[in-house]
This record gives C-alpha cells, sequence and structure tokens, in this order.
C-alpha cells in the first residue's frame, strides 16, 4: 500500500537524516509512511507516534530526535504537496490515479485509529499526557532546550536544501510536461470527429497548446511546428465558442495567444449594464439616489466619465421606470461615451453626427452643448430613426434636426461642421458579447465592402468640416469593430488622400495605442494617436476611436457629388490602384540570391548538417 | 418644411391656451432666444430660429424632426399635441395636479388621475380644463383634462377620477411605432 505514492516522492533527505538520527530502521519507515497524509491533521500524526516510542522505551534524548524529525517532517509537508500538484498535473485525467490516492488515504486513516485506540488501551502515563495537548510549540521547546540553536541551524539548512532541490524539480517537470503530446494524432482526431465534441477535453487542449505558443522554444514538441499548434488553436476555437474559420483567424491574429483565448472569453460574457445621466434634465447624484430609493444596484462607471453609471442588479427593469420614461437617463453602452467625450463639444458650434441611430451619443452631444448650437443628426436608415427621434424628445433635446440621409451626401447638403462625429457602421466584431450572430455571419466580402464605405464615409466627414472654425474643425471616427481593416487602414487612408487633416491626441483617460504596423501593413507613425478598446481589458465592448483636426482648406471642400457620383469614383480609384499599390517593391534577383542562398544555410544547421562541409569543393573553389 | 398658415396657427394656439392660457406669449414672444413653429409633413414643430433657418438645407423628404414636436394636425384638420410638447407645457402650465408615489405607475400605464391617488392641486381649476400632470417630486408626467373643478373634486369619492389623461410619458415605448411617424 502506497508504493507508488512513496516513488512520487522525494526520497534523499530521510536517508540523509538516517544518518543524523541514528534511527532504527522501523522508525524510518514510520515516518516516511506518515509524511504523505493529509496535512490537516498534524496532531493526530503526533499522537499516534509518540506513543509507540515510549512502549519501545527509547531514550529521551531519542524521543527529542523523534519530534525533530517530526517537525521536519511536518515542513516538508507543503513541498512533499506542490510535487503532488506537479504529478497531478502530469496526469490531469487520469481518473485512476487519483482513485487510488484516496483509497490511501483512507487505509491511512484507518491505520491511524488503530494506532490510537492501541495507544489508549495500553498507556495512560500522566507524563506523556502533555504530548496530547494542542499546545505543539510548548513540547518541542522543552524537549529541544539544550540543543535547540544547533538543531534549528541543521533543520534551517536542510529545509533549504530540499526547497532548492523541490524547486528544481518544479522548473524541470513543468518544462518537460508539455512535451508530452499536446496536439492530438491523426488517429486522435479521426475519432473525435465522429463522437459529440468533448468540450472539457478541447478547453484543456486549448489552454495547453496557448501554454506552449508562450515559450515554443522550449515547450514546442520535436518535429512540430508553430504553425501546427497554430491551426489545431484554431479549430478547437471555431468547435468551442462557434467562430467561423474566417474570422477566428482574423481576431486571433490582433493579439498574442493567451491574449486573444482572454478575448474569445470575454466575448461570452455580457457588458454590464450602463447609464448615461441626462445632465439637461438631472444630476448623477439625484439620479443614483432616485435609483437607489427604487431599489437598483448601481455605482459609478469609473473615474474616466462624469455622467455613467453602471448597474449590477435591479428590482424594477430599469428601461421602464418613471426616471426613463422623463428623460433622466439612458441605457448607453461604456464604450459608446468615449467618441463623445473624444469630440469634446462646444456650445454654440454646429455638430453633426453622421451615423446617429439610435441617438445615444446624439443626446450626449446636444447635453455637452447644455442645448445651445445646432446639432444634425443624420441616419441612413429611416426605420431607425424611429428610436433616434423617440431618444432625442424623451431626453429633451431641443437644438437636434434629424435628417435621413446616406451620410456620403453631407457637404453637399450642407457642410461648414464645427465638429463631425463618425461612430462609422461597421462588421461589430468589438460587441460579439452582445450579438452572437457576427461570430458566423461575417464573411471576407464584409471585410472588403464595409471599409470601403468607411472611407468614403470618412472623406465626407473631412469634407464637411469647416477648417476655419475657431474652436473646432474636428472628426472623430470610430468604429465597435476591433479588425485593422475598419480602423487603422480607414485612418491611414483619410491622411494618405486627405492631406489637410492631422491625427491629435483623443484625450480618453483610458485605451491601448493603435498598431502602427500590422501584419506587413506599415501606417503612418501618427496613427499611434488612436485608441483602441478590448472587452478584457477595460470591461467595455470592443471599440476603436480616432481624432482628426482639419488643418486647412482642400479642393474637395466644396464637393457637390452625390453619394452615387463617390461611390462610382471610389470603385473607380480602386480599379485603378489595384490590390498592389505603388507602395510595394520592385524585384532584385541579385539581392534575393543572398537571401536564398542564407536561408538554405540556416535550414541546413537546424537539421543539424554543417553546411560548410557538405559543398566543400564548392567552398574551396569559391576561396580560390 | 413650411411656416404655419393663419388658420393653423390659430388652431394650434386655441389647443395650447387651454393649457397654459396666457403664457402662450412668452412662446411666441422670446427675446433672447427666438423660437417659431414650422410644419413639417403633417407635424407641428417649435424651434429654435436658427435651427429652423439651417433646416432650409435639408430636403423635405428627408427632414424627419427638429427641434420640439408639438403635435399633429388629423386628416379632418384638427391639432392633436403630443407628449413631446410636454416640456413646454409644464414650464407654463397654469394648472397643475401632483400625483403622489402610488399613483405613478397607474398613471403610466395609461390610466386615469384617481382622487385617491391625488398629493396636491391648484385650487382654482375649473371643469374641463387642461391640467398638466406632475409627480410629487415637481418631474412632469403627462397632462390631461379635469374632471371636476377643484373644490367640487374635494368631496367625491377616492375611486372616482379628478382627470381625465390624454397623454402620458408612458406612450414614449407604448406608441413609439406610431408616435414619431
Amino acid at each position: 500500500m502506497g508504493s507508488r505514492r512513496l516513488k512520487q516522492m522525494q526520497r534523499a533527505p530521510p536517508t540523509l537524516e538516517e544518518f543524523q538520527a541514528r534511527k532504527d530502521k522501523h522508525q524510518q519507515r514510520k515516518d516516511k509512511n506518515k509524511r504523505p497524509r493529509d496535512d490537516s491533521k498534524p496532531e493526530e500524526r503526533k499522537r499516534g507516534k509518540n506513543p509507540k516510542k515510549f512502549k519501545k522505551g527509547e531514550e529521551e534524548e531519542e524521543e527529542a530526535e523523534a519530534l525533530k524529525e517530526l517537525k521536519k517532517a511536518e515542513e516538508q509537508l507543503p513541498k512533499v504537496d506542490l510535487k503532488e500538484l506537479a504529478a497531478a498535473k502530469k496526469t490531469l485525467f487520469d481518473d485512476d490515479e487519483e482513485e487510488e490516492v484516496d483509497e490511501e488515504d483512507e487505509e491511512l486513516k484507518d491505520e491511524f485509529d488503530l494506532e490510537q485506540e492501541y495507544e489508549n488501551d495500553e498507556d495512560g502515563e500522566p507524563v506523556e499526557r502533555p504530548l496530547f495537548s494542542d499546545d505543539e510549540e510548548g513540547d518541542i521547546e522543552d524537549l529541544n532546550a539544550a540543543n535547540m540553536e544547533a538543531l534549528s541551524r541543521k533543520l534551517d539548512e536542510e529545509a533549504q536544501m530540499e526547497e532548492e532541490e523541490a524547486e528544481a524539480e518544479l522548473v524541470e517537470g513543468d518544462k518537460m510536461q508539455p512535451r508530452a503530446e499536446v496536439l492530438p494524432t491523426e488517429e486522435q482526431e479521426a475519432i473525435e470527429a465522429q463522437g459529440p465534441p468533448d468540450l472539457t477535453a478541447v478547453r484543456t487542449r486549448m489552454i495547453e497548446i496557448v501554454k506552449v505558443l508562450e515559450d515554443f522554444k522550449s515547450m514546442g514538441a520535436e518535429g512540430k511546428s508553430r504553425t501546427e499548434y497554430v491551426d489545431r488553436l484554431l479549430k478547437d476555437i471555431c468547435q468551442y465558442f462557434g467562430y467561423s474559420s474566417f474570422l477566428a483567424e482574423k481576431l486571433f491574429n490582433l493579439f498574442s495567444p493567451a491574449e486573444a483565448m482572454e478575448f474569445f472569453e470575454a466575448n461570452e460574457i455580457a457588458r454590464p449594464v450602463t447609464i448615461r445621466t441626462n445632465t439637461l434634465k438631472t444630476r448623477r447624484r439625484d439620479l443614483a439616489q432616485t435609483l437607489v430609493n427604487r431599489g437598483v444596484n448601481l455605482q459609478p462607471i469609473g473615474t474616466w466619465t462624469k455622467v455613467g453609471l453602471q448597474i449590477f442588479d435591479s428590482q424594477v427593469p430599469i428601461g421602464a421606470t418613471p426616471e426613463y420614461l422623463a428623460g433622466h437617463y439612458i441605457l448607453q453602452a461604456a464604450s459608446s461615451f468615449l467618441p463623445v467625450v473624444a469630440l469634446d463639444p462646444q456650445e454654440n458650434e454646429r455638430v453633426l453626427d453622421m451615423a446617429a441611430a439610435p441617438g445615444g451619443k446624439t443626446t450626449y452631444i446636444s447635453a455637452l452643448m447644455k442645448n445651445t448650437g445646432c446639432v444634425f443628426a443624420n441616419d441612413a436608415n429611416k426605420s431607425r430613426t424611429k428610436s433616434l427621434i423617440a431618444n432625442i424628445h424623451r431626453l429633451g433635446c431641443t437644438n437636434t434636426i434629424v435628417c435621413n440621409y446616406d451620410a456620403r451626401e453631407f457637404p453637399k447638403v450642407i457642410g461648414g461642421f464645427d465638429r463631425i462625429l463618425l461612430d462609422a457602421p461597421c462588421s461589430g466584431t468589438g460587441v460579439i458579447g452582445k450579438d452572437q450572430s457576427v461570430k458566423v455571419s461575417r464573411t471576407e466580402k464584409d471585410f472588403m465592402q464595409i471599409p470601403h464605405l468607411q472611407k468614403q464615409l470618412l472623406l465626407s466627414a473631412i469634407d464637411s468640416v469647416d477648417c476655419n472654425s475657431k474652436s473646432g474643425g474636428v472628426i472623430v471616427y470610430s468604429t465597435c469593430s476591433v479588425a485593422v481593416e475598419e480602423n487603422e487602414a480607414v485612418v491611414d487612408y483619410a491622411l494618405r488622400k486627405r492631406p489637410n487633416v492631422k491625427l491629435v491626441e483623443t484625450k480618453l483617460a483610458i485605451g491601448k495605442e493603435g498598431f502602427v504596423s500590422y501584419r506587413g501593413k506599415t501606417f503612418h507613425p501618427s496613427v499611434k494617436l488612436t485608441r483602441r478598446y478590448y472587452p478584457h481589458t477595460y470591461n467595455v465592448d470592443g471599440f476603436f476611436v480616432a481624432k482628426f483636426q482639419k488643418t486647412g482648406p482642400s479642393k474637395f471642400d466644396d464637393n457637390q457629388a452625390s453619394a452615387k457620383e463617390k461611390e462610382a469614383a471610389a470603385r473607380q480609384e480602386a480599379v485603378e490602384e489595384g490590390i498592389i499599390k505603388d507602395d510595394f517593391a520592385s524585384f532584385d534577383d541579385e539581392d534575393d540570391e543572398r537571401y536564398i542562398e542564407r536561408s538554405k544555410k540556416v535550414g541546413l544547421l537546424k537539421k543539424g548538417i554543417n553546411p560548410h562541409s557538405k559543398k566543400p569543393s564548392a567552398s574551396d573553389k569559391r576561396k580560390k | 418644411m413650411r411656416q404655419l398658415t393663419e388658420e393653423e396657427t390659430q388652431v394650434i394656439f386655441e389647443k395650447l391656451a387651454g393649457y397654459i392660457g396666457r403664457n402662450i406669449v412668452y412662446l411666441v414672444d422670446n427675446k433672447d432666444k427666438p423660437h417659431v413653429f414650422r410644419l413639417q409633413k403633417d407635424r407641428v414643430y417649435y424651434v429654435p430660429e436658427h435651427i429652423a433657418n439651417l433646416a432650409t438645407s435639408v430636403a423635405r423628404p428627408n427632414l424627419m424632426s427638429l427641434g420640439l414636436c408639438m403635435g399633429k394636425f388629423t386628416k379632418t384638420g384638427k391639432f392633436r399635441l403630443h407628449i413631446t410638447s410636454l416640456s413646454v407645457l409644464a414650464q407654463y402650465a397654469k394648472y397643475k395636479v401632483w400625483i403622489k408615489p402610488n399613483g405613478e405607475m397607474p398613471f403610466l400605464y395609461g390610466n386615469h388621475v384617481l382622487k385617491a391617488h391625488v398629493g396636491k392641486m391648484s385650487d382654482d381649476i375649473p371643469e374641463h380644463a387642461g391640467v398638466i400632470v406632475f409627480s410629487m417630486h415637481d418631474v412632469p408626467l403627462g397632462f390631461g383634462v379635469s374632471a371636476k373643478s377643484t373644490s367640487e373634486s374635494r368631496d367625491i369619492q377616492p375611486t372616482s377620477i379628478v382627470t381625465f389623461r390624454q397623454a402620458d410619458i408612458g406612450e414614449y415605448l407604448r406608441d413609439e411605432d406610431t408616435l414619431f411617424t
């Protein structure tokens, strides 16, 4: 019994003790048997051990040493546990083993009981009684008083040595461990494909693969490439989270493997419900008080906004309280505050919201302007203007004009705005938590068509702004997508097409910098000033915000082209430019030759062949 | 979008006078922030003048709303006030009724105001006059027509109606589809 367990344990220290303690073998074995026991019962162990010694009639000194041993054993316990954990990790899904361990423990306990009974029957000496008390330290102190210092030093040394060993073993074990096959073999895959998917196994495998990818050099299995791991991981992500393989890859490429997993997991949970106080009608403190009185559990969103409240739970429907109907607040995602904060509208300005429905951002703009100036709220979809008008009226924004145009018409309809907010229609890859259908509905085509429209919208927005505006001349571009095609690429396109705008700081307290380069594409260095938001980092929807400042007029400013004409022009341009733009490098055969040569050499080296030894003649010739 | 004709103005002002009485002059004659009435499709909007001017650049079929919607003309030429006009009416209201917290929800679900729910009311309300309904915290909830004069309603049963409801802010939820085109 327990032999298997003992094998897993560290053997060396007990043998060392053996010499030092000059103990008889029987005693040794007892100790060893005891160590793996449940460490929640150190007292019992002591009780079980001590009587036996006295039965044997051993000297007091030896008893002291035995106690020392005990103490040592206790000190070892946590380390033993670590090792057990490491061992358990190795055999995470080996049920048999675990069961065996349980049995073992039970048996050990039984043994305990026997011993205790025995002791109770045999000896009732009053001298021994203190040993049974809870006061362990006292006992040890008494017994070791004479040689305390020496003993404790020895103990310390031993403990340290053991610790080091255990650590070394742990580190080694960790590194060795994933070398065990993480990737399934072809047969395993075939078996898996037949049965229903085992999601727990898939999940574990994903975690393991991510661990390998994090430190591929030391953890990757021999003869397996990184791509194989990534492919398997993507397949698992598709299976586990239900993404289309195209979208999974696109999103995966945005992050490091571990962060990507966090992102995918964050998409499974809904973001917290948040509301925005309508400062035209009330103040946040008053609103919070009234809602608390109605049994709503809430808290400010964060320090970066003074109007947001986060709802934890509510006894009343939060979208139908008298306060809601009276327009004291609006249900609005925290991420939707960001572009308006970046836009920073001032009083008495003329502002345009190009894609306004359902009106959360428009009403926020209006509130920041205190109902002065003028806000144009445009939306291309007529049916969506209904909710836009409802929200505008409910929140009491009287400085708005709601119109229903294709936003590309804009400098033609009316231009000369101080500020424009373009919250562009997008693929919605940032709000998968809200709309799970995105996972499968988005195809490669979407990621070409949507940016195509976004680029035209952004150019229209830039052309509609008055560059001579005293306070403004600002364009804010935002999307609820995390894809680079819809964000940095569009911004970069606008910077190329309209040299009279520049990116400026968004002045937002939170957010990560935009990508300056992505998978071989290099954007304008100022793209760094844009901001990205992810569900797993800020617990807001995935979002992107860029703020432009228009510095001068351009010949496009009085562009009277309609949306149709612009679309035609954009198509024409796309055809002319083609996929390969003029920034694409030309081929240089001579240069390429050198690179090919070098990579061949590296390839040979990797295989363990000395590239020089293979072709001695060739190299000799070259030398001559 | 166009200005109102003489007849239309008369119809609207008659209606408004029922709720805000002579205060109607403040609506039309606001020196530091001049407002105007505009008709777009069948709806009447109450708009700051500079916004009305800007809105002229938007074509009629594309103009969905501007400023504050007061109500609409019915096909028979009558004018009907919408709940969206509440903020204007509440500001200049002549007769007011405040309802207790326990009466708020029944009113917002579209019921008339009962005697039992009335917290306080203006002293001089005649019968069948336009009344604005407030919560006890002075939040406007809707408007209606008084069923009895204040003095008469003092000695009626708690379950009898004091004010007939015409519009309440619950309509933002209930009638969103029809209320805004």
